[in-house]
């Protein structure tokens, strides 16, 4: 919670204003009873009524006050929740932009979207309620055992004794309670995977036959779900009739006392009325705190993690005097003793790799997966960077010169298409603002998309849904392919980017790309022989070491683990041996 | 609670107590489309659990009505020692008839203290209650699922069907558990209050009963103008969500492209407009309290002075003040609760609606009246003049036949998209044909019941089904009466054994959620050795293609040649040896049937087939 701290600074003025006009408002809702008292003592025992009219108007004005100072620190706790809760917003979204693959990678994307959404919502649920509750209850709980002492201090034990039976009580039942809300998180989380995977394996389960199996695993899920729910239910119900019934002995036990007292000549009935509301303020202010206190831990383990992720220092970093590409780019890739071990991990995963990609020639990688093919190609654009060695492009490491430049030269197409909401233009777009029509729909055709675009009512404007799912897998394959021609980028990175494409496309693809992008530095991972036979050359990596570099029908001659993968995929006379 | 203030007492239990603070508001959800026909049948499904509901109606009245006579029994005792006070100042003996007002306390605690038995009794039953209906609806949506055609969930996502299992019947669970004592309570202490407050004095009760319509029209005034910035917020906020969504998944591409500043500038402008419309509803709700609190108060001091008045002219006690007062309170309560039931209802029906909506879609056809049981399949696989369509005016396989002999390996060939899957799920009777028969050993497949008919398939899906269980229990899906031993040697035959070895925990690893912790290939290996058990007579394969490694991909083949000896196989081949191999290919495009024959014929023919063939290795040719 501490580690946010500074972002209430901003804020400063308004909590302090916040917290005056909350004074106000207790010390107006405190003044009330006593007014009420005097009607009684004064007013009605004198038969008074100018007394009582008067004593009516002073306690409606006060009644305004404290409602007026209610709505304001409305306001200002609205204003300082919400704004918050925008700062913490737009700092964490920021930081996670500059994170490299690395944090990405220990997060996990899903944790860092909830850290940016729900566990922002959390706080600002919570500092709204906190100004109004947290500062209000302890104004209101001191100033009622303040005025209840000035009132009757022989009484005031009733108030002690109802303060620790319920505290008590409220911590008994959520000490028991809160173990168990935690374990329904998870029963509800096991019913939604049973569930999921009833869905997802539909075709498996009833082509098995096992669709009682399913539905006793179900019920199993069901009935543990079930039975804790009931469990805190019956707990938590027990709440309400206990706490009204000890607010119900508190006003009697009052009242008999109060009756004993006042035959004594020691107080007033007004008196007694007026000790009453004081009781029950008192009372229901340390409620709150205890449930504040019970909310506390819930909101801080979600500031943990959004501190968290601002604390978090992203691994690549910006040289601090860079160099630039000059004009005259030819794209030269080299890798010189490059090797890459994972943060935390014991072993490499690339190891000592060396070649060099050169301009208007396509390299590509093979071998199994594991084998450090995607991993190689992704310290290119610096998404990691290498443990040893070197990545020169033009002979400049690419450390040294601003990522912003290094990227604006690569195309790069990932190994999942990932599309982002808009239209199929605005997606073409994003590598290019400035891109003419033109340029986008040549990128298209020349990755084959512009057959299923046609085939689309509204062509180029068709809507594209969040996470692209209304297109299919080779769909968005072709279009992230386009979008990263659309680039003309001197270098195009293909990261497995044809596997969803079917053999004719794959191909009709290959062969407009050696024609189209012909000048251009191609690096092209695949697992198909029959994309990268024609590859000027094919690099052969297996667990991270290169084991041939050559072309194919070099590599058919002198590489043991190519050849391996290039029979279990093709007859001889397909490969052309 | 800040409108605890001036309270004698606290007599309406308050629900909202570990909720926020203006929870009482409740943002207008979504309407049901037959609010009354979707009630009835909620209640037929309450129905069963009458007795139980009428003991917990009983009980919520009992125990309203208890709490309700106490403040006029506390006022009667004020008004007693206000007596002999009054009687002492007035010089007189101060003779507090203290036998009275004991008897007033012993009657209060016995009442507040079955009140709150009764209270709790009933909040006991209930949750029992509401606890049984909500498993039981889980229940049958899960069963429910099992029943119904494939058809269904072509157009409708997971998250669909899955938010009826939890939120809607959350939603249904929530209001049995709640709003139904409260409705009773609330209705109960309405009337018992407004008797009260009519017995006490109908002057002071009129004026009070002027103040509560005025609150109810700033509650309605203010409402309505904070939804609209409700609304806002969730829609600012979806868009929020959606964008760092996206925009976190596709890290790599965003931060490939330079795409990162503007998609900063993005986020800001909804962040801006998001905290624009958070920080306006979240005022304009927070007003309802100070503004209710006000108005009450109004009554508060309205009443004290009539009441002053009144008493002085000896028309009332001052107990009775002191009752009418705590009545007055626990009026407003009630009120603002039974005005959201409304909306509180709404909303249930809503969910309950998408529930027996669900509960009530059409489910698979039913099974032949006497189906044909077979004791020895031989695996011949007739197709008759096969017409199939997903809907009825888009027909796509036209006129298929062919007749496939025991043991014989069909191969599905074709461009992604083409329906090579539509096959299978003909075959399966996951759709029903629309002319025409498909038929097995003679009898069509319509004459088997359908676990008998799936019984004979045997299914390897590229996309692999594996649950969270161990790999062990994850084999033995294909015939659940397996012993370990035939476990392990389905995995033998499958070349999975040796890998399985290789993991900790070997056959009792658990399979994580996602089924992440064992590899793709690993994946296909097991489902394969599922298959090898469940020993079928007809076999159902997908070809693996990029995702898995070559060696496992060896492996693979490996385990489905063993798996295909012997038995009549249909294959989705992506692999032209396994294609060329096949004694039929059946090549489809656009859903249909174009071309079918043996890779001889096919080519000599000089089709489609002929095409594809020839446009992946044409390029090989050439160079």
């Amino acid at each position: 919670m501490l580690r946010l701290a500074k972002y209430l600074k901003p804020f400063t003025l308004g909590i302090m204003i916040a917290v005056a006009l909350l004074f106000v408002q207790a010390m107006s809702d405190l003044a009330l009873p006593d007014y009420m008292s005097d009607i009684v003592n004064k007013g009605i025992t004198n038969g008074d009524s100018g007394y009582i009219i008067q004593t009516g108007m002073i306690m409606l004005l006060i009644a305004l006050v404290s409602a007026s100072c209610t709505i304001a620190v409305g306001f200002f706790s609205a204003q300082i929740a919400a704004g918050l809760a925008k700062n913490l917003r737009m700092d964490v979204f920021k930081k996670v932009q500059g994170l490299s693959n690395n944090e990405f990678d220990k997060f996990s994307a899903a944790s860092l979207i909830t850290r940016t959404t729900n566990d922002i919502t959390q706080i600002q649920t919570l500092m709204g309620m906190m100004i109004r509750m947290i500062f209000y209850a302890p104004i209101m709980g001191i100033g009622g055992i303040i005025k209840a002492l000035s009132e009757n201090v022989s009484m005031s034990w009733i108030i002690a004794v109802a303060v620790i039976v319920l505290l008590g009580t409220i911590m008994i039942i959520f000490s028991i309670a809160i173990p168990k809300f935690q374990s329904i998180q998870k029963l509800v989380d096991r019913l939604n995977l049973v569930t999921r995977e009833n869905l997802t394996g539909m075709l498996v389960i009833r082509a098995f036959g096992t669709e009682r199996f399913e539905e006793k695993r179900f019920d199993k899920a069901n009935a543990d779900l079930t039975e804790t729910n009931l469990f805190i239910n019956r707990i938590m119900s027990f709440m309400m009739p206990f706490m009204m019934l000890v607010m119900n002995l508190v006003t009697v036990l009052i009242v008999w006392i109060g009756a004993k007292q006042i035959s004594a000549f020691k107080m007033e009935v007004g008196d007694m009325m007026a000790f009453m509301q004081y009781a029950m303020q008192i009372i229901m202010s340390f409620v709150m705190l205890s449930i504040m206190f019970i909310m506390i831990p819930r909101a801080s383990v979600s500031a943990d993690r959004i501190a968290e992720v601002l604390e978090t220092e992203p691994t690549i970093r910006e040289p601090h005097s860079s160099k630039t590409f000059s004009n005259d780019f030819k794209g030269t890739i080299e890798f010189r003793n490059v090797s890459f071990r994972y943060p935390g991990a014991e072993e490499d995963v690339l190891h000592n790799i060396s070649f060099t990609a050169r301009p208007a020639q396509t390299t590509a990688f093979i071998g199994s997966t594991g084998s450090g093919k995607s991993t190689l190609i992704n310290l290119i654009p610096r998404f990691y960077d290498v443990s040893q060695g070197q990545i020169l492009i033009d002979g400049i490491d690419v450390r040294e010169v601003k990522t912003h430049d290094l990227r604006d030269k690569i195309g790069y197409v990932p190994q999942k298409g990932i599309l982002f909401s808009g239209t199929i233009l605005s997606n073409l777009h994003y590598a290019d603002r400035n891109a003419t029509l033109d340029d986008l729909k040549a990128a298209a055709d020349i990755a084959q998309a512009t057959e299923f675009i046609a085939s689309k009512p509204e062509g180029l404007e068709t809507e594209i849904s969040q996470g692209g799912t209304n297109v299919s897998g080779g769909q968005k394959q072709r279009l992230s392919i386009a979008r990263a021609l659309v680039k003309k980028a001197p270098i195009y990175i293909l990261d497995d980017s044809f596997s969803a494409l079917d053999f004719k496309a794959d191909a009709a693809l290959r062969s407009r790309l050696k024609l189209e992008i012909g000048n251009s530095t191609l690096l092209l991972v695949a697992q198909r022989i029959s994309t990268i036979m024609q590859a000027e050359q094919i690099i052969v990596l297996d667990e991270g070491h290169i084991v041939g570099i050559g072309t194919h029908k070099e590599l058919m001659e002198n590489c043991l683990v190519y050849k391996e993968i290039a029979l279990s995929q093709l007859s001889k006379e397909e490969l052309g041996a | 609670m800040s409108e605890s203030n001036n309270n004698l007492k606290q007599q309406q239990p308050r629900r909202g107590l570990m909720g926020p603070p203006g929870r009482g508001i409740q943002m207008q959800g979504e309407k049901a489309r037959d609010f009354k026909g979707t009630m009835r049948t909620l209640i037929t499904y309450l129905s069963e659990y009458n007795a139980s509901i009428l003991i917990v109606i009983s009980f919520a009245v009992v125990s309203t009505i208890f709490s309700i006579a106490g403040p006029k029994i506390l006022g009667k005792a004020t008004t007693k020692l206000f007596e002999g006070f009054l009687a002492w100042s007035n010089g007189m003996d101060f003779l507090t008839d203290f036998n009275y007002i004991r008897n007033c306390i012993l009657v209060l605690i016995a009442l507040y203290i079955i009140s709150a038995i009764f209270s709790y009794t009933q909040g006991w039953i209930m949750s029992g209650i509401s606890m049984k209906i909500t498993y039981q609806f889980r229940k049958d949506i899960s069963e429910k699922i099992n029943r119904m055609p494939l058809k269904y969930f072509d157009s409708r996502t997971h998250g669909e069907v899955l938010s009826r299992i939890t939120n809607d019947v959350d939603t249904i669970s929530q209001t049995l558990n709640q709003s139904l004592t409260q409705i009773i309570t609330s209705v109960a202490t309405v009337l018992g209050v407004l008797v009260m407050m009519f017995s006490i004095s109908w002057l002071m009760t009129l004026v009070a009963l002027f103040i509560v319509p005025l609150s109810m029209i700033f509650i309605i005034i203010v409402i309505k103008r904070s939804q609209k910035y409700f609304k806002r917020q969730q829609e600012h906020l979806g868009h929020i969500n959606g964008h760092v969504e996206e925009t976190y998944s596709g890290h790599s591409v965003v931060q490939a492209f330079n795409g990162e500043e503007d998609s900063i500038k993005k986020f800001s402008e909804y962040n801006e407009k998001l905290y624009g419309a958070a920080w306006k509803s979240q005022f304009l709700s927070g007003m309802m309290m100070p503004i209710m609190t006000f108005i009450g108060n109004i009554g508060y001091v309205v009443i004290c002075i009539l009441g002053g008045y009144l008493a002085v002219k000896k028309t009332i006690d001052v107990g009775d003040i002191q009752a009418f007062i705590q009545y007055m309170r626990s009026f407003t309560q009630p009120m603002s609760q039974l005005a959201n039931i409304s909306n509180t209802l709404q909303s249930t029906a809503a969910a309950a609606e998408r529930v027996f909506e669900f509960l009530n879609e059409e489910e698979e056809v039913q099974e032949a009246k006497k189906p044909v049981k077979l004791d020895q399949i031989e695996g011949i696989v007739e197709f008759q003049n096969v017409h199939f369509g997903y809907s009825p005016d888009k027909i796509i396989i036209n006129d298929f036949s062919a007749i496939i002999k025991p043991g014989q390996k069909v191969a599905i060939v074709g461009p992604t998209g083409a329906g090579k899957t539509t096959m299978v799920k003909l075959l399966m009777r996951f759709y029903d044909i629309n002319e025409g028969s498909i038929r097995i050993d003679g009898h069509d497949i319509r004459d088997f019941t359908r676990s008998d008919l799936r019984g004979m398939f045997g299914m390897v899906l590229q996309e692999t089904w594996l649950y969270n269980a161990s790999i062990m229990e994850n084999i033995r899906y294909g015939k659940l009466e397996a012993t370990d031993e035939e476990i392990i040697a389905a995995a033998k035959a499958a070349h999975a054994d040796a890998f399985v070895h290789a993991l900790p925990d070997g056959y009792h690893m658990l399979l994580n959620e996602d089924a992440s912790n064992v590899s793709e290939g690993q994946k296909q290996l097991l489902t394969i050795a599922r298959a090898i058990l469940a020993d079928p007579k007809i076999l159902i394969l997908d070809e693996a293609t990029s995702s898995v490694d070559t060696r496992t991909e060896v492996l693979i083949q490996k385990a489905m040649e063993n798996l295909m000896k012997g038995r009549t196989s249909f294959v989705i081949a992506h692999r032209l040896s396994t294609i060329r191999d096949a004694d039929l290919i059946l090549f489809m495009k656009d859903g249909d049937i174009v071309e079918q024959g043996n890779h001889g014929e096919l080519l000599a023919k000089g089709g489609f087939y002929a095409n594809l063939y020839n446009s992946q290795f044409g390029t090989n040719k050439a160079s």
